[in-house]
């Protein structure tokens, strides 16, 4: 039993620090861990459902201006995007947040072509990271069944 | 010695004659093998040329397929020029032999000829002459018969003194076989002739006989004539003719007839003679009765006529007898004529045997107008061959086909040449390509390696932490070091080959070499200390704080040295220095002087001599001017890395930037590594325009160092002291003393601790400290000693009492047992500084040690959380944001710090929130918001609060507070300058930025609030 959480926790701390290595989290998402504790236990969860439904309204809303062609309104897109950044830094999705930067410079520029493409990828980014958190949810959710606790991952 | 050139000039010519017969052999096979038209065989000569030209242009040269078939498919339009301009001189030259030859041969042929005429007119006119002088003898003897015989009665001449005198006087008439008289007689005095003479008139034989029965008894008598010509005289070769009737021969009396009519010598036309039946011609002359004048016509000459003198010339054999007197008979044939009757020339010597067509015709006078005679003379042998002007033409013929094939294998060699190089070039290219196409191919092979072997190093990770056997976990720890191994030396070989592919691109960022330097220690550290090793740097003061550069490319090189130089040293030290060029130019000799006796070292132990690693530096260099080509911003830095490992053996030294060579194939199994890392070091350090070198001794140890150039990143308004004091103030000020007995190892730790603002006095024994701080007690807050004194002189320090009163620290390169013994002795133990000494380490060790220091500013010590925690616990805080998640985010991060927290999702809901008097103790505001952003927001609350104050003021007793003033924080992601002075401008209080960071909330937040504890108290 023991040699089991022992491994769930061994794959949740590489799980863990995967999501560092490949850039999609970074040290805000330390923070906002930190943040959890016993008084708001789902703190994070929380969060991070209130940023993915953020995510899809903006990147819906975002979708639906990019759409009218010829009439495209820049600054409402900037608006949206600088929503998003805001949420994926506090959130600390790290690949998100970048591509919003890119993606608030196309808006200034009113690449059309650009912002589409990055639109592309910022729908595609956070549904990968929300199904990499959705992972890692789960095996939280297994160690604590099995008995462990989750570990506290040190990403330095 | 010239013998052997003039063989081998004669090989040479030899063989290209050779070639050349071998060239004109193919040639002609080749025109024969042609289908030639029949007519056109019949051409005459030139025609032939002209077709053969046709041919050889058309056909572009292919006469010579035995050494030219290499040409074949290759040939180029562009060269067909030349190629015509060489069959042109190979076809004018053959010409021009041909003609060399007509001409010699022609002039020989007109020289021959010349000699033929000349040899033939000799040998006419002497035939000429002979004949003459015998004509004229002739001539005197018919004189002589008239004087003695006619004129005198009775004669004084018989036939026997006629021979007698005839036969010694022969001589003269050296063409004359023999004379005879015939005298005139008349029909009317035959009678009384025959009479006297004793014997009849006889006539000759009409048929000729033969010479053996030639019998004159057995002639018949003359029959009756009106005139008879008996000979009565005759010398004693043609003693046969006498009594013979002169008139009765057909040529004899032609012949009588007409020298009695012009009373001149007259030739009969050659005939068989009489009995020897052999080829002659007679000359007769009249004898006349008396003297008559030259203009005598015939009529009295015929009527004077008293006999008639003949000679008979056996042309054959006199003239046979005449050439045997010249020289040269054998090689001319000659021939005499009598051409009076033209179309049917008598033959009267010679053969007409002849090879040679050529002939010369010489006239001969002899004297008898009536007849004519000529010498034909022709060579015997046909004309020799034209050897000379053959051997001339053809040595022209030679020598224009020997240019023209020097000319050929010029220019087909020129040909091949750049044949050749073209290949040379597009093999070059491709080679290239190979080249890029192989770094390409690397970077993405080991790219996409290394993904996959994170997966399995990170399983074998996991496999670790399983219930394992001591044997499995062997295997899986083997595995995992080969796996790391593997990627380690997988990014090298990608950073090898992202630089050979020039794709790796230098950064120019700011940053701290100090800085980068701790950091690149920190990472050996844990492995120095292990081994004991001293580790130390050293960075001149004049390196400026802050360059120009590419931060994580130097690091790699640095690591690189640092890595070989821990991996090879067992015992000793590892000492990076950094110089500037300038400041090693400078003081190189000083260098030399110190750095040549070995105490100097770090630890004691000699080292490499530093010096030589660089010699070969074009930075340099003899005149060591190189600096001053730099721009005055740049910064050219001198890295060295010394240490005390084994060295490099003396046969490895050349190759050792060649990537993949170690020096030898042990090392990689002891040490690891794959030999690629020193390669990439020089690759990078070129990058940098540096250079790299080593020194390095067996037994002894290696000094690596390189160049680099930065650019200077030190503003010229910021001084090197406000960042020191920026970093660590609390130290700023303080006194120390070192103990150390070594000058180098103190200098390195006195550069640490002066860069946290601590001036350190340096002492060499215990003694000289125990001095120091008898005088010094009172301002020294910390005494320093390396761990080799303390091992020997602890007992002598712990126990003096002057000791006691600033903090000991004891600098040691690991924290192994006799240490701890020792320390454990001590009732204050001194605290440990584990080298190698860095400046964040060093800060906290002594922050930690000197705790008495922390004591008295206790707020400003301790993490930041806690004190964070202190401040806003039950604070009543309202945050502001339209962004839900940073809402939630901002509000978890402040109720983490015990703070009561409100949350408005818009400006509009805030200021509502926000009308004083205010129940909140502090308000966190997001700028950017749709309706009514941050900074509006606050300028509403600040107007409300004014009205406020302003209202308050009149109703409010004094003592309460006089101004409502709500600190309002902007919260913002992006820390500009301008935005903050916007904050400060419409009211707001300060910023924190988004994702809060504790220290810096701590900082605005301590701005505002007292801590409870001093509220309390």
């Amino acid at each position: 039993m023991d040699a089991h959480v022992a491994q769930l926790q061994m794959q949740y701390r590489n799980y863990i620090l995967s999501l560092y290595q490949q850039g999609f989290l970074d040290d805000q998402f330390t923070e906002l861990k930190s943040l959890q504790d016993d008084g708001s236990p789902d703190f994070v969860a929380e969060v991070l459902s209130l940023f993915f439904d953020d995510c899809v309204k903006l990147v819906g809303n975002m979708a639906r201006a990019l759409d009218q062609i010829g009439t495209v309104d820049f600054c409402q897109v900037g608006a949206n995007v600088h929503q998003l950044k805001g949420s994926s830094s506090s959130v600390g999705a790290k690949r998100v947040k970048g591509l919003c930067i890119n993606f608030k410079e196309l808006c200034e520029a009113k690449n059309y072509e650009g912002c589409v493409r990055c639109l592309q990828q910022v729908d595609i980014e956070y549904k990968t990271l929300k199904a990499k958190l959705q992972d890692m949810f789960n095996l939280e959710k297994q160690i604590v069944q099995a008995g462990g606790i989750v570990p506290q991952v040190d990403i330095n | 010695m010239s013998l052997f050139h003039v063989l081998g000039f004669c090989l040479k010519i030899g063989q290209l004659f050779w070639m050349l017969c071998c060239w004109f052999l193919s040639w002609f096979l080749d025109a024969d093998k042609s289908p030639l038209d029949p007519d056109k065989t019949k051409m005459k000569n030139h025609n032939k040329m002209c077709f053969l030209w046709n041919k050889i242009s058309t056909s572009g040269l292919k006469i010579p397929p035995s050494f030219s078939h290499h040409l074949f498919g290759s040939v180029r339009f562009g060269k067909t020029f030349w190629r015509k301009v060489l069959v042109a001189w190979v076809v004018s030259w053959v010409l021009i032999s041909f003609w060399t030859f007509w001409c010699l041969t022609s002039q020989a042929m007109a020289k021959r000829k010349e000699t033929l005429a000349s040899m033939c007119d000799e040998r006419a006119r002497m035939l000429q002459d002979q004949f003459n002088v015998s004509m004229n003898h002739v001539q005197a003897m018919s004189i002589l018969i008239s004087t003695f015989h006619h004129s005198k009665f009775p004669s004084a001449i018989d036939q026997r003194t006629f021979s007698e005198y005839t036969d010694r006087t022969s001589f003269e008439r050296p063409l004359t076989s023999g004379v005879a008289y015939a005298v005139r007689v008349l029909h009317s005095e035959r009678q009384e002739f025959e009479r006297q003479q004793g014997w009849t008139i006889r006539r000759m034989e009409q048929n000729p006989v033969h010479k053996d029965d030639y019998d004159t008894e057995a002639l018949e008598p003359s029959p009756v004539q009106q005139e008879y010509a008996p000979v009565i005289f005759a010398q004693d070769t043609v003693s046969h003719v006498i009594s013979l009737d002169m008139l009765s021969g057909k040529e004899d009396r032609e012949n009588v007839l007409r020298a009695r009519r012009s009373g001149k010598g007259v030739l009969t036309a050659p005939f068989p003679l009489i009995k020897t039946n052999r080829l002659g011609v007679i000359l007769t002359f009249a004898v006349y009765k008396r003297d008559l004048p030259s203009n005598a016509t015939p009529n009295e000459r015929i009527e004077a006529t008293n006999g008639y003198l003949g000679g008979v010339f056996d042309i054959e054999t006199l003239v046979e007898n005449l050439l045997q007197q010249l020289a040269s008979k054998q090689t001319i044939l000659v021939n005499v004529y009598d051409t009076t009757n033209h179309s049917q020339p008598i033959s009267m010597y010679g053969s007409h045997v002849s090879a040679d067509g050529l002939e010369h015709v010489s006239p001969l006078n002899f004297g008898d107008p009536f007849r004519k005679h000529e010498m034909r003379c022709r060579f015997k042998q046909k004309p020799p061959w034209p050897v000379q002007s053959m051997v001339t033409s053809f040595g022209i013929l030679v020598i224009a086909l020997l240019v023209a094939h020097i000319f050929h294998a010029t220019l087909s060699r020129i040909r091949r040449a750049e044949e050749d190089c073209h290949k040379m070039e597009l093999l070059k290219k491709k080679a290239e390509a190979a080249d890029v196409a192989k770094s390409q191919f690397l970077a993405t092979v080991s790219h996409e390696i290394r993904t996959p072997m994170n997966g399995v190093l990170g399983m074998l990770h996991m496999l670790m932490d399983t219930e394992l056997d001591v044997t499995q976990q062997d295997y899986v720890r083997t595995a995992q070091a080969s796996g790391k191994a593997l990627v380690s030396l997988i990014n090298e070989v990608l950073d090898q080959a992202k630089i050979e592919s020039g794709k790796v691109e230098l950064e120019e960022v700011r940053f701290d070499l100090r800085g980068i330097l701790d950091d690149v220690l920190s990472l050996f550290s844990g492995k120095s200390q292990e081994k004991g090793l001293e580790l130390a740097v050293y960075i001149s003061d004049r390196v400026p704080e802050m360059l120009i550069g590419d931060p994580g490319r130097f690091r790699q090189i640095l690591t690189n040295l640092m890595g070989n130089s821990i991996k090879f040293t067992e015992k000793g030290h590892i000492f990076v220095t950094v110089h500037l060029v300038e400041e090693l130019l400078d003081s190189s000799d000083v260098e030399t002087s110190s750095s040549s006796s070995t105490e100097n070292t770090l630890s004691g132990l000699p080292v490499a001599d530093r010096k030589r690693s660089w010699q070969n530096f074009k930075a340099f260099s003899s005149n060591g001017h190189r600096s001053l080509a730099l721009a005055p911003s740049e910064i050219n830095l001198v890295v060295s890395v010394e240490d005390t490992g084994v060295g490099i053996p003396v046969e490895a030294q050349s190759r050792i930037f060649t990537p993949f060579m170690q020096v030898g194939p042990s090392i990689s199994r002891t040490h690891g590594g794959t030999g690629i890392g020193l390669s990439i070091s020089k690759c990078l350090v070129g990058l940098m325009k540096g250079e790299i070198g080593f020194s390095s001794t067996p037994k002894v140890g290696s000094t690596f160092t390189f160049t680099v150039v930065f650019a200077n990143g030190m503003h010229s308004t910021e001084r090197k002291s406000e960042l020191h004091n920026n970093n660590q103030p609390e130290f700023e000020g303080m006194n120390a003393v070192l103990v150390d007995h070594r000058p180098a190892r103190a200098q390195v730790s006195w550069y640490h601790f002066q860069r946290l603002g601590i001036r350190v006095e340096v002492v060499t024994s215990v003694d000289q400290a125990l001095r120091f701080m008898k005088t010094y007690a009172t301002t020294v807050n910390m005494i320093l000693i390396e761990q080799e004194v303390w091992n020997k002189e602890a007992d002598v320090f712990v126990k003096d009492p002057l000791v006691h009163s600033p903090k000991l620290f004891l600098l040691a390169n690991s924290i192994d047992t006799s240490v701890s013994d020792t320390l454990s002795n001590v009732i204050d133990p001194p605290v440990l500084i584990v080298k190698p000494l860095r400046a964040s380490m060093l800060a906290a060790t002594l922050q930690r040690g000197l705790g008495i220091g922390k004591r008295e500013t206790p707020q400003r010590k301790g993490p930041p959380a806690l004190i964070l925690r202190n401040l806003l616990l039950g604070r009543k805080i309202l945050i502001v944001d339209d962004n839900n998640v940073n809402l939630r985010v901002a509000a978890g991060a402040l109720k983490k710090y015990g703070a009561d927290v409100v949350c408005a999702e818009s400006g509009v809901k805030a200021v509502s929130l926000l009308k004083p008097p205010h129940e909140f103790d502090a308000c966190f505001m997001d700028i950017q918001m749709p309706e009514m952003d941050g900074f509006e927001a606050t300028r509403r609350i600040r107007g409300m609060e004014e009205e406020m104050n302003n209202g308050e003021a009149l109703t409010v007793e004094e003592g309460k507070r006089s101004r409502w003033h709500l600190p309002v924080l902007a919260m913002t992601a992006d820390v500009i300058q301008a935005t903050q002075e916007e904050c400060l401008k419409c009211g707001m209080d300060g910023y924190v930025s988004k994702p809060f960071e504790a220290e810096q909330l701590y900082r605005e937040v301590s701005r505002f609030f007292n801590s409870p504890s001093d509220t309390e108290s």
